[in-house]
């Protein structure tokens, strides 16, 4: 009896190291241009050449403006290291969706929505949230950039084998909760470093009943409690996504795909070295109040007092809250807020502006609040187009930039000013992680609308 | 070098406007930057690196060191400052393989060895210890008391030889072509 983690690592084990880890084979590969430069340099001092070029696909995303992406990127450092990327790409024969091409945009958002992602594989990228496309029943995990230079050389990794853990939500969800609030209520409960050394399965009829978008906000969060990835069984919903993408298989070829695909579930009994369930009727829209994503509440809670932290984490939580600006027992709940952000590889897809668009309409944006909206990716940007979102969000005094990592973490110019408060539908509300003393309120997207129309943390 | 903050992210290692680089060097002047400098450039004198009665090779951080972010230039920026081995109560899972990857030990010790070491660095700034790579051991020079660690065989051979991975990995070229002939489902 074997895990779903179990029956994909193995069908992927090439060799195991005598008392090391095991050579996995990867079955797909995504690079950004900030975690592959020194890995190409690699290769290129070892004089190698990429092993299996067509596995492995290349996107601008994390060091690129949101706006006038038509013309030269001005930071100069920022724009060499765009250009080396591109030069990679042609150098080792690598397929490259650069600025302005229509596949471009968060390597998160576009590996799913393009059909590249099945389920079944194993997906590496030099990014923590690559655990983005567990989502699909594969195992996918963020790597270094010296285990980036190993897929290159070699389509392989080595690894550890993680241990196991399922997640159970059971219940149905409240019409205000999202996949979002589902995950941070989920780190909140386990810890910021919960689930580190474990690969985690989520189940049970609340991620049942996701859609794949959902889901993959949920996988994505995993690395926010330690998790080296999280994945859902597919089921038909996941079939029903892929089916028709792009580079999904076609004919006889999605037929045996199918057959294959349709096996990849737990066994019944098969044993988990931790199993974790919890009840989501009793999670409400949620919001954070420190420096890391385990710090969260439900929007009308009040933060801990400081005798309910243990004492080796009493500097860490007071430190945090200094940050933060705020004091232990207080709510937050009616707090002004400064910035808005909807997207990263989170919260950028097109249900996320749905959600987003729908509580906006008729409404105005405060006039305290900066919003950036940023489409995780040129189709998510076309559909909210297709749809007419763009419409309804401009008459509510949003304007729609151009994809992007954007202000997840900051490394163009959306950058928080320091000391002001921003939600923020992205991952990490680490310091200076939006920018220089920025302070970030993580939620879902729902929560960021209802502060951006309100211009303070308000109930949805 | 004591650190006694819990879940230090890689963001607050190297925070995300230094990852511009397209090469691995030059990173360890920016280690800890938000913490370590103000906003004009200047060192602040409270934080550890820059008090001049802490010293050495050895960063001691509270549980659950390098969380967040998979960038490599976190032990790209810690080697480069001068540290060859990091101990805390635990590591997270991506840091530890990018420190190995880089000639740093994480060395993983019990909350009470841990707790112990940041008493003993409180109580003389100079306090020691011995990381002993071969015997798997760790001692607080102040105390006397000694910890034994675990390392992955394979990695341990890795860094006390100076191998990498990629050696290993282009050695097997033959496995791994033979894997692809007989697959259990060939993604294409």
């Amino acid at each position: 009896m074997k895990t779903l983690f179990d029956k994909i690592w193995d069908a992927h084990v090439v060799a195991t190291v005598k008392d090391g880890p095991t050579q996995l084979y990867i079955d797909r590969h995504l690079c950004h241009e900030v975690t592959s430069p020194q890995a190409f340099a690699g290769l290129r001092a070892r004089g190698l050449t990429v092993f299996r070029p067509k596995q492995t696909t290349l996107t601008a995303d994390h060091n690129i403006p949101t706006m006038g992406q038509n013309r030269p990127i001005r930071d100069s450092v920022s724009r060499f290291q765009v250009e080396t990327l591109a030069r990679n790409a042609s150098d080792f024969g690598l397929t490259y969706y650069g600025l302005n091409n229509p596949k471009n945009g968060i390597v998160h958002v576009i590996g799913p929505e393009n059909g590249y992602t099945q389920p079944g594989m194993t997906i590496v990228c030099g990014d923590s949230h690559t655990s983005t496309h567990g989502a699909f029943g594969a195992i996918a995990f963020g790597i270094g950039t010296s285990e980036v230079e190993m897929v290159l050389a070699s389509q392989c990794i080595l690894q550890t084998r993680p241990k196991t853990m399922r997640i159970n939500f059971e219940g149905k969800l409240g019409e205000k909760v999202s996949a979002k609030d589902m995950a941070l209520y989920m780190i909140s409960q386990l810890t910021t470093g919960g689930a580190t050394g474990y690969f985690v399965e989520y189940a049970g009829e609340a991620v049942r009943n996701l859609t794949m978008e959902e889901r993959m906000t949920l996988c994505n969060l995993s690395i926010e409690m330690g998790a080296r990835g999280g994945l859902v069984a597919p089921d038909e919903t996941t079939f029903n996504y892929i089916k028709g993408r792009e580079f999904a298989p076609k004919g006889e070829k999605w037929e045996k795909a199918l057959a294959y695909w349709k096996t990849l579930k737990s066994d019944e009994g098969a044993l988990f070295d931790k199993e974790v369930t919890f009840d989501v009727t009793k999670i409400r829209p949620m919001i954070t109040y420190g420096t890391n994503p385990g710090m969260g509440i439900p929007i009308d809670g009040t933060i801990p007092h400081l005798d309910e932290i243990d004492e080796a984490g009493k500097l860490s939580f007071q430190k945090s809250l200094n940050y933060m600006g705020f004091a232990p027992g207080e709510k937050l709940e009616g707090k002004q807020i400064d910035y808005v952000f909807l997207g990263s590889c989170t919260n950028g897809r097109i249900e996320d502006f749905r959600v987003f668009t729908h509580y906006v309409k008729g409404k105005k944006k405060a006039g305290n609040v900066t919003a950036w909206l940023v489409p995780g990716s040129w189709q998510v940007r076309k559909q909210i187009e297709a749809e007419g979102l763009d419409k309804i969000l401009e008459e509510a005094g949003f304007e729609l930039r151009q994809p992007g990592c954007s202000a997840c973490l900051a490394m163009n110019d959306d950058k928080v000013p320091a000391g002001k408060y921003a939600v923020s539908t992205s991952n990490r509300n680490f310091e200076g992680r939006q920018g220089p003393g920025a302070r970030t309120i993580l939620a879902g997207p729902l929560v960021a609308a209802a502060a951006a129309v309100n211009g303070k943390i308000t109930e949805p | 070098m004591p650190l006694p903050i819990e879940n230090v992210d890689t963001d607050q290692i190297i925070p995300a406007r230094f990852l511009k680089a397209t090469t691995r060097d030059g990173f360890g002047d920016n280690l800890f930057a938000d913490w370590r400098y103000d906003k004009e450039g200047n060192p602040k004198s409270d934080f550890v690196l820059n008090n001049p009665l802490y010293w050495g090779e050895v960063l001691v951080a509270g549980k659950n060191f390098g969380s967040g972010s998979s960038r490599e230039h976190a032990a790209w920026a810690i080697a480069g400052y001068g540290f060859k081995v990091v101990v805390s109560s635990f590591f997270a899972d991506i840091f530890s393989n990018n420190a190995l990857n880089n000639g740093i030990l994480p060395v993983v010790v019990s909350e009470k060895f841990l707790s112990e070491l940041f008493a003993s660095v409180n109580g003389n700034p100079r306090a020691t210890v011995t990381v002993n790579l071969e015997e798997q051991t760790i001692s607080n020079n102040e105390t006397g008391t000694v910890e034994s660690f675990e390392i992955n065989p394979y990695k341990k051979e890795c860094l006390m030889k100076g191998l990498d991975d990629i050696d290993f990995l282009l050695s097997n070229r033959n496995k791994i072509e033979e894997y692809e002939k007989n697959r259990l489902f060939a993604y294409e």
